[in-house]
């Protein structure tokens, strides 16, 4: 993983020193509340429901057991001893004291960690694929762009006061595991003919009140020219992005208003002028940056453990485990293993000081010392032999992360809501909870097999609901928490917005409709299809028909 | 009288500033003016044939480009910032340095604080009207927050990537 060098060390921490001085200035009277606010923003600080809340980058995704080690010793330390992993391959302290803040981030610089653009109207941290640089399906390691592109968005002056937040992911794999479609800018690391890197460029994807998946503006961008074409892109949407109306600030407003075709125009209008500037990338820099996400030390292997075969085999748990936890490695003899953090009962994403030690203990016992937070809010291990699995799922056991269900109906992906979020229409997580105690049988969770179902709070959409398969909204009606149920989206390749059920439910009713989805798809479905292909075959009608007929 | 930090120090503010809706009635011949897009459009010709010294301020929501060709006419163009967090001006002050290559003063004006300085410093702007209530001795301190950067901007065109020894 990239190591800082003394500039990036010293920039990081400059910043520590800078946000000291402005809580102060602020806890001291001479900043009101309004010019604090996106000060502590844009350091990650949001005040919340009962107490601030913190939000450390993990630039995409990617933390080193040292690291965790860190943020455990936070959690411990300034919080109430567990923290947060977000959809956005973030982590989140509910409960530091304002005062406190400035010290949480000089031990995070310790670690070469921060909290820089992890809010406010700035780019935000760059996310990918939580199994780059090791799946088996991958094309081009996204993780140096993404780490070219953190180092140029880091305290851009230009763009410290966008319209709107502003979300960047990466892919370079044959799936699409960081959901580019629904990101203000998506990009997807190819090859072209030539065997030459670039990137195809998407724009105006995203979620919240407007739904939207991105239009490709450039279809091959050699790679020395990232840099400036986002730069292009970033100067047309600071000039021309709406800012009287915050729901209608996105750069996917922009994007619609003009149109893909006109707006491509005028980023290319815009990148004529400093297409060949100092911007431009060099082949030094790219390699200086690559150097850092090289191959570990792996062993060589002919093929797959055949002990580890035959405990499948044999185990019925172990092979459950594997069958869902498991990621083909690009190595032979290796996989990437996903320590769950959806057991039932636990809010989503929530990790204990004491797991998240644990977590950096396993990473250095099995997996080179690093870790990867994904945007399911899992962690993953990405480098493990096959010959530990065995005993690498019966200590995941012993500290609750072996919950066989990654991908499965009960691995919900979900906001913090009404129990933490000043925001929220309603709560989430007991929505999740509620769900995961009907669906409690680990057979027929698998015989249902990959579904996406994802809980928002409220329209912003953090828990990412256009996008699941199903989807659930939590919506004030008349001043009650009601819920609304969405069909049919998907993140991946095609990535497509659900549709809406119909009239929403009460919080207590979410299980039932839940099950009379389910019940539809496995009656409709053909063997070899899973929930969104039966979805997509038999429309929404059949599922309407079962979930309301009942209420009569 | 108004000060002005100007290349790093607190200097006596000399120029008037026109509101938005000024125009031509009992303008004086002598004074220094930085007058508002607008009454520059309508009236340039008038205004070029004035004694004092000319400049030009834009709000947020206006182009440079509309003054892309009438450069030199200027000591002063202004950059108003409504609010601190509308950021459009970041973008006017870096195309009026990089692009058009003016190099008389850029005024930041409006709702100016030591906390976006660097920033605006970093795009082009030389010269700053902090908010009257505001201690400008103290946000001399600004300049400093950080000693290195990541990017190509006005002040350094070479990105880190191309400076770094390692
Ligand atoms: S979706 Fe709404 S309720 Fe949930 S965390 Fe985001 S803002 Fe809060």
């Amino acid at each position: 993983m990239y190591i800082y060098d003394e500039y990036d060390q010293q920039i990081v921490e400059d910043r520590v020193k800078q946000f000291r001085d402005q809580t102060r200035r602020f806890l001291s009277g001479e900043l009101s509340e309004n010019e604090f606010l996106p000060l502590r923003l844009q350091n990650g600080l949001y005040v919340q429901r009962y107490a601030p809340m913190l939000r450390v980058a993990i630039p995409y995704g990617l933390v080193s057991a040292k690291q965790m080690r860190k943020l455990a010793f936070i959690a411990r330390q300034y919080d109430k001893g567990y923290a947060h992993f977000s959809t956005r391959q973030n982590v989140q302290f509910n409960w530091p004291e304002l005062e406190q803040v400035p010290d949480i981030l000089a031990h995070l610089a310790e670690v070469q960690m921060h909290a820089i653009q992890t809010s406010g109207n700035c780019i935000r941290n760059t996310t990918t694929d939580q199994f780059a640089g090791v799946a088996a399906d991958e094309l081009v390691d996204p993780r140096p762009w993404c780490e070219i592109i953190r180092q140029w968005s880091t305290f851009h002056p230009e763009f410290a006061f966008l319209p709107r937040k502003f979300k960047i992911a990466v892919n370079g794999a044959e799936e699409d595991r960081a959901a580019i479609g629904v990101h203000d800018i998506g990009l997807n690391v190819i090859k072209n003919e030539a065997g030459e890197i670039g990137f195809r460029v998407l724009v105006g994807g995203g979620l919240g009140r407007t739904p939207i998946v991105g239009s490709q503006i450039c279809d091959f961008l050699p790679w020395q020219h990232l840099l400036t074409y986002l730069d292009a892109i970033l100067r047309v949407y600071n000039r021309y992005g709406r800012r009287d109306n915050k729901y209608k600030a996105r750069i996917k407003i922009l994007v619609k208003a003009l149109t893909p075709a006109v707006f491509a125009e005028k980023v290319n209008a815009e990148w004529a002028h400093t297409k060949d500037s100092d911007t431009t990338l060099t082949e030094q820099e790219v390699q200086r940056v690559a150097a850092h996400f090289t191959a570990p030390d792996y062993q060589q292997f002919a093929g797959e453990d055949a002990d580890y075969l035959a405990k499948r085999e044999a185990e019925k748990g172990f092979n459950n485990w594997a069958m869902r936890n498991l990621q083909a490695h690009k190595v032979p003899g290796y996989a990437a293993v996903t320590l769950s953090l959806k057991p039932t009962a636990v809010a989503p994403g929530d990790a204990t000081d004491k797991q998240m030690d644990a977590a950096a203990d396993l990473a250095e016992r099995y997996s080179f010392g690093e870790l990867r937070v994904t945007h399911q809010q899992n962690l993953v291990l990405a480098d493990v032999r096959q010959s530990d699995l065995y005993a690498l799922w019966q200590e995941c056991k012993e500290l609750g992360f072996a919950t066989p269900n990654v991908g499965l109906l009960t691995d919900i992906i979900c906001c913090p809501g009404g129990d933490f979020c000043a925001l929220a229409n309603a709560k989430s997580i007991p929505i999740a909870e509620a769900i995961q105690r009907t669906f409690d049988d680990l057979d027929y969770l698998h015989d249902i097999g990959d579904l996406d179902l994802n809980i928002s709070g409220c329209m912003n959409a953090c828990g990412h609901h256009h996008v699941g398969h199903i989807g659930v909204l939590g919506v004030d009606k008349k001043g009650l928490e009601f819920y609304q149920v969405s069909l049919g989206g998907n993140s991946g390749r095609d990535a497509s917005i659900g549709q809406i059920l119909g009239p929403s439910f009460a919080a207590d009713e979410m299980p039932t409709v839940v099950s009379k989805v389910i019940d539809v798809y496995i009656q409709n479905r053909t063997p070899e299809e899973l929930f969104l292909d039966t979805f997509q075959r038999i429309g929404m009608a059949p599922f309407k028909e079962r979930v309301y007929a009942a209420a009569n | 009288m108004q000060r002005l930090i100007k290349n790093g120090e607190i200097i006596d503010e000399s120029w008037h500033l026109l509101d938005k809706d000024a125009t031509l009635d009992g303008m004086s011949n002598c004074d220094d003016l930085i007058v508002p897009l607008g009454l520059w459009l309508e009236h340039a010709h008038a205004l070029k044939a004035r004694d004092g010294g000319l400049g030009v301020w834009l709000d947020s929501d206006e182009h440079v480009e509309e003054i892309a060709d009438d450069l030199p006419h200027f000591q002063v163009i202004a950059l108003n910032f409504p609010v601190f967090s509308d950021g459009r001006n970041y973008s006017n002050a870096r195309l009026l340095r990089d692009r058009y290559k003016y190099a008389g003063e850029v005024r930041a004006i409006g709702d100016v604080l030591r906390d976006q300085l660097f920033f605006m410093r970093r795009c082009g702007f030389d010269a700053f009207a902090l908010r009257a209530d505001r201690d400008a001795v103290e946000a001399l301190e600004s300049f400093k927050d950080f000693s290195d950067t990541y990017q190509s901007a006005t002040d350094q065109p070479l990105p880190l990537f191309r400076r770094r020894q390692s």
